[in-house]
Parts: C-alpha cells; structure tokens; sequence
C-alpha cells in the first residue's frame, strides 16, 4: 500500500440537532479505491461533501497530505485542485461545450495555456470513447456521456484524489456500465478514489477497502471478500440482504 | 372596397406627423429601458441577498408597482407632484418616471428568477474545480443568467413599448393623440378616418415590436 494521503480524523458534522457524522475516521492511502457504502441517509454523501469543505465540519480534522481542509480557509482553493469530484446529477455547465467545460477551471484555475490543456482533454476524451463529442452541448448528450464528460473535467485538473458522490444515481440502467467501466479504468491505472455507490457488485470489483457507514459511524471496515462474504455486523448483513432476491419460483415450488 | 379613409395619411403632413408621434413613444419607451435594466440588475441581485429589511423594502415597491395600474401611476405622478411638492414635470418626464419605475420593478424580478434558477450544484460544481468565486459569477452563473435573461427582458421591453399609448391621458402627444388629432381635423370630409389611421397605428406598432419578438425568439432557441 502507497503513502498515506487523506487523513480523516474524529470529524463530527451536524446539522443543527441532527447529527449526520459521528467521530470518522479513515486513512486513504495513494492508490486505494474506498468505496463507500451504508442505508440512505447514513451520511455517506455528507462524509465526501466534507472532505472538499463544501459542508464545513463541527469537529474533528480533515488533511491532504499535510494541509488542513478547511471551509473558509485560504489555501482553500489551492487544495481543492487537488481533489476531483464528481455529482450525482453531473453539473456540466449548460451554456459551455464539453470540451470549454473541460478547459475552464486548468485555464483559469491553473492558468495552463489552452493548447496544452486540450491536447489532454481530446486524449482522456478519446480515453472515455467522446472525442466526437468535444463540440457537443452538455443537452446533447446522454446521461452518461455526460457523467464521462464530468469525469473527465474532474481529471484534467491532475487531481491526487478523486470523489465520487452516487455518480450513477441518476442515469438510466443501460448507462451505468459505460461510466463504471471508466471508474474501473482509472482504478487500474493506480487512482487514489473515494466512490459512494449502490451498485454492489460494482463495489465489490473495484475496492480495496469497503467502508460500511451506518448512522454516522463507521460500522465495518473490511476487504470486499470479507464485508460482502461474511460481514460481522448484524446491519451490515440486514443491509446486504435488501440486495439479494430468493428465487420466488423455486420457493412456491418448495413450499409444494 | 369600403371607404377606409386611409387617403386622410396623405393629406398634409399626417404621415410625418404620425411617425414623430410613434418616435415620442418609442424615445420614452427606449430611455426607461436604457435607465431600469441596469437598475433592475442592481436590485435584483440585492433580492437575491439574505438581507431581510432590504427584502422587504424592495418587496413592497415591487408589489406597489406592480399592483398600481400604470395609468394612476402616470395620474400620481404628474398630476400629484404638481400639487403636493410644487413639481412642474412635463408630461414625458413624468412618463418616463413612471415607466423607470415599473421596468425596475418588473426587470428586477426577471433577475432574482434567472438568479435563483440557477441550481445550487452549479456553484458546487464550480468550487470543487477551485475556481474563485469571482471567476464562478464571471465564467458561469453570469452567462447563464444571462442567457435566461435576454428572452425575458425583451418582452418586457415590447411590453414597456405598447404600454406608452398611456401617456396621451397625461398630454404627451404620442402616436395615438396625434391620430386622435387627425381623426378630429378630418371628421367632415374624411369621416372614415378612423378605421385606417387606428389600422396604420396597428401596423406602426407591429413594425416596432415584431422585429424585437422575434430576437427574443431566436434567442431564446439558440440558448436554451
């Protein structure tokens, strides 16, 4: 296993009263693929949300490598560049192509020339099966060749670190391959990735490393061999159940 | 054929006359224009804080306008200022007042929309790829406002522009009293007046405002 890069440290996020996280703690190291899993509401969107300080924390520590992160601090930006995300709902912006959606924040944000940044914007774009596409509008495409697009944006930024919040959620069954294809593609070239998912044989092809969040705590920690094989916690077992369907069929004949 | 009087257009100056009076209405319909869409972009953002006295300020001045008929607004001010603070405005100024006050009104609330409609993700979207807030309102929610705003903005302008018929019940010599000016003149020997100087005005109106319905159209398709 790599170096230690994210260090999650006792972090509690409230939400008023509610309690969303409750005392985490987790260590990503370089290359490893975490996926995230738990019952809606667990606070497993929330925990990735707090890692890029789009939610500040009540307590606790977050720090890539040795920077703290921090909603409001300075260097805020600095590290955010370091951390690629990826929504639920893609967020491409509308009124730019999928390539100008690509250049935006290395232009501005890195103040990388144009050239430069498009000749690996076409590259990954050709990578995610889109190169055609670099002059489409976001509303022209797909679902999830918009979530490829969104990746992509997220890559052309050199991040040490990629998010992953639900990303297939919301695209339509026959969609989903194509965008966790390309996940399992960055995972094989030594990615450092945080994914909070629902699709579990998904989950168990990609992970090193299998968080199971329940109520705001970290309930399991395993290998996906171990979580999904023999998982030790009794709501980890309820959980993984909803997932599994007896075959109505050979019961009724059973029950004959 | 029926006598539709349209040979009274051609008596005279009427045809000139009729175009300076559309040109009164159009200047005052223009110059509110020019002066409430800056004024609204300024108001409708200061909507869009979480300022609550400030929300309520311009929360009564909207309703105001917006539930005042435009004509006791013109009555109110030219007639009002008058009597009340000695004001002498002329007819146009006191138009043009009113219709600074209600494009204000009206723009600044097209602007809190297309504000707000912007979804929440797009400034997450915008954080996570580290750029500044500045650059978030310059590279994307301002084009996207703004593309939402356009369509909009335009047909408040065309409505600012059918609404200048108003200001002949405060004495502005617009399209419409000029026609009413040549309808009367003309009543014994062209008694049909009416019906083709009221057609002419239709036709000047269109003229005006179609041109500007179809940008609003066209942008509208590209943008959307």
């Amino acid at each position: 296993m790599g170096e230690p890069v994210l260090h999650i440290e006792h972090i509690t996020k409230k939400y008023e009263d509610h309690t969303v996280l409750n005392d985490v703690n987790l260590t990503v190291h370089q290359g490893e693929v975490i996926v995230i899993i738990g019952p809606s509401g667990c606070g497993k969107s929330t925990l990735l949300r707090c890692i890029n300080a789009l939610e500040p924390i009540q307590g606790g520590e977050i720090r890539l490598e040795d920077k703290k992160i921090e909603a409001g601090s300075k260097e805020l930006a600095a590290i955010r560049q370091k951390i690629g995300m990826v929504f639920q709902s893609y967020e491409l912006f509308p009124h730019l192509t999928v390539l100008d959606n690509i250049l935006l924040a290395p232009m501005k944000v890195q103040k990388r020339s144009r050239e430069e940044v498009k000749k690996e914007a076409l590259t990954l774009l050709d990578r995610v099966g889109l190169k055609d596409r670099a002059d489409s509008y976001p509303r022209q495409l797909s679902g999830g060749q918009k979530q490829r697009v969104a990746i992509v944006r997220a890559l052309c930024m050199h991040p040490e670190i990629l998010l992953f919040d639900e990303v297939t959620a919301a695209l339509d069954p026959e969609m989903v391959r194509e965008v966790l294809d390309v996940m399992l593609d960055l995972a094989s070239q030594g990615r450092t990735m945080l994914i909070v998912t629902h699709e579990m044989s998904f989950a168990k092809a990609v992970a090193d490393r299998v968080i199971f969040l329940d109520g705001g705590k970290i309930a399991e920690e395993a290998t996906p061999k171990e979580f999904f094989e023999h998982p030790k916690t009794e709501r980890a077992k309820q959980f993984l159940n909803m997932f599994t369907f007896e075959d109505a069929k050979t019961q009724n004949t059973e029950n004959e | 054929m029926p006598d539709l009087g349209i040979e009274v257009l051609f008596k005279g100056k009427n045809m000139l006359r009729l175009l300076g009076g559309l040109w009164t209405a159009l200047r005052i319909s223009l110059i509110a224009v020019v002066i409430s869409i800056p004024l609204g972009i300024l108001l409708g953002v200061l909507m869009t804080k979480k300022n609550r006295m400030l929300h309520a300020i311009l929360r009564v001045y909207l309703e105001f306008i917006r539930i005042m008929p435009q004509m006791v607004l013109l009555f109110l001010v030219y007639f009002g200022t008058t009597r009340s603070f000695g004001w002498d405005l002329s007819g146009e100024v006191a138009s043009i007042i009113v219709f600074v006050l209600w494009g204000t009104a009206e723009m600044s609330d097209l602007v809190r929309g297309a504000l707000i409609s912007i979804p929440k993700h797009q400034y997450e979207s915008c954080e996570a790829l580290g750029l500044s807030r500045t650059q978030t309102y310059l590279y994307v929610i301002i084009p996207q406002t703004i593309r939402r705003l356009i369509p909009l903005s335009i047909n408040l302008i065309t409505r600012m522009i059918k609404t200048t018929t108003l200001v002949l019940m405060i004495g502005v010599v617009e399209v419409l009293k000029v026609a009413q000016q040549i309808i009367e003149a003309n009543r014994m020997n062209s008694p049909n007046a009416a019906f083709g100087i009221y057609l002419t005005i239709f036709l000047l109106y269109f003229l005006a405002c179609w041109p500007i319905s179809l940008l609003a159209r066209h942008l509208e398709k590209k943008w959307r």
